[in-house]
C-alpha cells in the first residue's frame, strides 16, 4: 500500500517534470520561430485582428464598467476622509498598475486564449500538425509564432485602451453623477501617476501576454500528451478548460510577483 | 540506386505497458508497392509514424535512403522528409485553407517558385486528381473521397520518392475506394514512387502489392505478394491470415 503511494508520487513527479520540460522547449521553439524566415506576416496581421481587434468590444465594456464601479466605490471611500478630489488619482492608479493589465489579460484568455487552444488542439488530433511536419514545414514557425507575436503586441495595446476607457468611466460617475470637480479629477491624476506606474502596467501586460499565449497554444499543441485528458473532441474540450484556468491563475500569481519586485 | 529505400532493423516500440513492436525488421524495396496489413492495434500506423519521424523507436534503427533517421537531428531529418509524401487516414487537410491553398502549401513553403508557377502546378495537379472547379472550397465542404484526392494531390506536389498511405480507403464506399486505388495506380505510373500502404482493405489492396507485410503480436511475416501467401500452405499462416483479415482466399477480386 505504502509502496503503491510512493510509486504514484514518483510517477506524478516524473510526469510534471516532463510536462514542464516539454512546455519549456515549446516556448523556446515558438519564440525562435518569430525570427525564422519566411515570417508569415499576413497570418500575424490576421491574428492581431482575431486576438486584438475582436477582443476590443469585450475590453471596452469591461473597462467602462470597471471604471464606473471604481468611480462609485472610490468616491464613497474617499468622502469619509474628505478627499473626494483625489478620485481621479485613485481610479487611474488602480487601473494603470493593476486592473488594466490583469482584467485585460483575463478577458483575452477567456475570449482568444481558449480559441487558440481549441484550434491548435483540433489541428493536433486531426493530424494537421503531423501533416505539416511531414511536409518539412516547421509547425512552430507556421502556426504558433504568429500567434505569439500577435498576442505580445495586442495585449499591451488593449491594456492601454482599457486604462483609458476605465479612467473616463470613473470620470463619468465622479463628475456627472457625484459632482466631483472635473479639473480636480484630472489634476489629481496628473500629480499622482508617474512613469514608474505606467512602466509597471506595461511590463505586466507583456508578461501576461506571454503566459497566455504560451499556456494556451502549448496545451493545445500537446493535447495528445496530457494525462487524463481523454481522447478526441473530449480531450480538446478538457484541455481548453485546463488552459484557461491555468493561464488565469498564472496571471494572478505573476501579477503579485511583478508587483512585489517592481514596487 | 539502393535496392531497399527503407530498412527497419530490430525496431521496438512500447506505449505504457503495451509492447506494440517487438524487434521488427524488414526492407521496403525501391520503386515497389509494399502493403502493411494486420488487425487493429498491431502497430501498422505506428510503423508509418516511425518512418516519418513522428515517433521515435525505443530500440532499433530505421534507414531511409541509406541514412539512419533514428540518430538524426530535426533539421537534417527535415531534408529527408522532402522525399516523403503522405496521405493520412483523414487526409489531414488544413481546415482553415481552401483546396487550392492546401495543395499549394508545400510549394509555397518549400520552393522559391513564383505565384504564377505555383498556381499553374496546382491547377494541373487538381485536374489530374479530378478536382478541377473545386479550388475555392474548404475541406469541410468536401466528401471523404474528395478530401483523400486533395490529400493525394498535396502529397504529390513535391514529387516525392516515397509515398506513404495510412488506410487510404477507410470510410469510403466500395466505388470510391476503387477510384482511390485507380488514382493511386495512375499516379504511381506517372511519378514512379515507392509506396507503402497500410490498409484493412485486403482483397483489393493485395492486387497492387509487390510485397505484403503482416503484423501480428508485434512480429512481422513477409510475403512477396498475395500468391506467395496462398502458396505458403502453412496452417499457422492461414490461420493467422483468416483470423486477422478474414478469408481472403475466397475473394473473387484476388483472382
Amino acid at each position: 500500500m505504502m509502496l503503491h503511494q510512493v510509486e504514484k508520487i514518483g510517477e506524478s513527479t516524473l510526469y510534471y517534470l516532463q510536462d514542464l520540460g516539454r512546455m519549456g522547449i515549446f516556448l523556446f521553439h515558438s519564440m525562435a520561430g518569430i525570427f525564422k524566415r519566411p515570417f508569415r506576416f499576413s497570418e500575424f496581421i490576421k491574428q492581431i485582428r482575431v486576438i486584438g481587434g475582436n477582443s476590443f468590444p469585450v475590453i471596452f465594456f469591461t473597462a467602462a464598467f470597471t471604471g464606473l464601479v471604481l468611480g462609485l466605490q472610490g468616491y464613497y471611500t474617499l468622502r469619509k476622509f474628505g478627499s473626494e478630489s483625489a478620485l481621479g488619482s485613485a481610479v487611474a492608479l488602480s487601473l494603470i498598475r493593476e486592473l488594466g493589465p490583469v482584467l485585460t489579460a483575463l478577458m483575452v484568455t477567456g475570449r482568444a486564449g481558449s480559441a487558440m487552444c481549441a484550434e491548435i488542439g483540433i489541428m493536433r488530433i486531426s493530424e494537421q500538425i503531423d501533416a505539416l511536419e511531414c511536409m518539412a514545414i516547421d509547425p512552430y514557425r507556421y502556426l504558433i509564432s504568429p500567434k505569439v507575436l500577435a498576442t505580445i503586441v495586442s495585449i499591451p495595446v488593449l491594456a492601454q485602451i482599457f486604462n483609458l476607457v476605465g479612467i473616463y468611466g470613473g470620470y463619468v460617475v465622479g463628475v456627472y453623477l457625484l459632482d466631483v470637480n472635473p479639473g480636480a479629477y484630472f489634476s489629481s491624476m496628473e500629480l499622482s501617476v508617474v512613469n514608474r506606474d505606467i512602466n509597471l502596467g506595461i511590463v505586466k501586460s507583456f508578461v501576461f501576454a506571454l503566459i497566455i499565449v504560451w499556456v494556451c497554444t502549448g496545451r493545445g499543441y500537446f493535447v495528445h500528451k496530457i494525462r487524463n485528458a481523454g481522447y478526441g473532441a473530449e480531450s480538446v474540450s478538457r484541455v481548453t478548460t485546463q488552459a484557461v484556468v491555468l493561464s488565469s491563475i498564472s496571471v494572478l500569481v505573476w501579477d503579485y510577483l511583478i508587483t512585489a519586485m517592481m514596487l | 540506386m539502393n535496392e531497399s529505400i527503407i530498412q527497419l532493423i530490430d525496431v521496438v516500440k512500447t506505449f505504457g505497458d503495451q509492447r506494440v513492436l517487438e524487434g521488427v525488421s524488414f526492407d521496403i524495396p525501391t520503386g515497389k508497392t509494399t502493403v502493411i496489413a494486420g488487425a487493429s492495434g498491431q502497430g501498422k500506423s505506428v510503423i508509418l509514424k516511425l518512418i516519418l519521424g513522428l515517433l521515435s523507436p525505443d530500440a532499433g534503427r530505421i534507414f531511409v535512403d541509406g541514412k539512419d533517421i533514428t540518430r538524426m537531428r530535426r533539421k537534417e531529418f527535415n531534408g529527408i522528409r522532402t522525399n516523403f509524401g503522405v496521405l493520412f487516414q483523414g487526409a489531414a487537410l488544413l481546415d482553415s485553407l481552401t483546396v487550392f491553398a492546401n495543395v499549394a502549401l508545400p510549394l509555397e513553403e518549400r520552393t522559391r517558385l513564383s505565384h504564377e508557377e505555383i498556381s499553374a502546378k496546382v491547377i494541373e495537379m487538381l485536374e489530374r486528381v479530378g478536382l478541377q472547379g473545386h479550388e475555392s472550397k474548404f475541406p469541410a465542404q468536401l466528401s471523404g473521397g474528395m478530401k483523400k484526392r486533395v490529400g493525394l494531390a498535396r502529397a504529390l506536389m513535391l514529387e516525392p520518392k516515397i509515398m506513404l498511405f495510412d488506410e487510404p480507403t477507410t470510410g469510403l464506399d466500395p466505388e470510391k475506394s476503387m477510384d482511390i486505388y485507380r488514382l493511386f495506380y495512375q499516379t504511381q505510373q506517372q511519378f514512379g514512387y515507392t509506396s507503402v500502404i497500410v490498409s484493412h482493405d485486403i482483397p483489393k489492396i493485395f492486387n497492387l502489392a509487390d510485397q505484403v507485410i503482416i503484423l501480428n503480436m508485434g512480429k512481422v511475416l513477409i510475403f512477396k505478394g498475395a500468391k506467395d501467401i496462398q502458396g505458403s500452405g502453412a496452417p499457422s499462416i492461414q490461420a493467422l491470415v483468416d483470423k486477422t483479415m478474414g478469408n481472403i482466399y475466397h475473394s473473387n477480386e484476388l483472382e
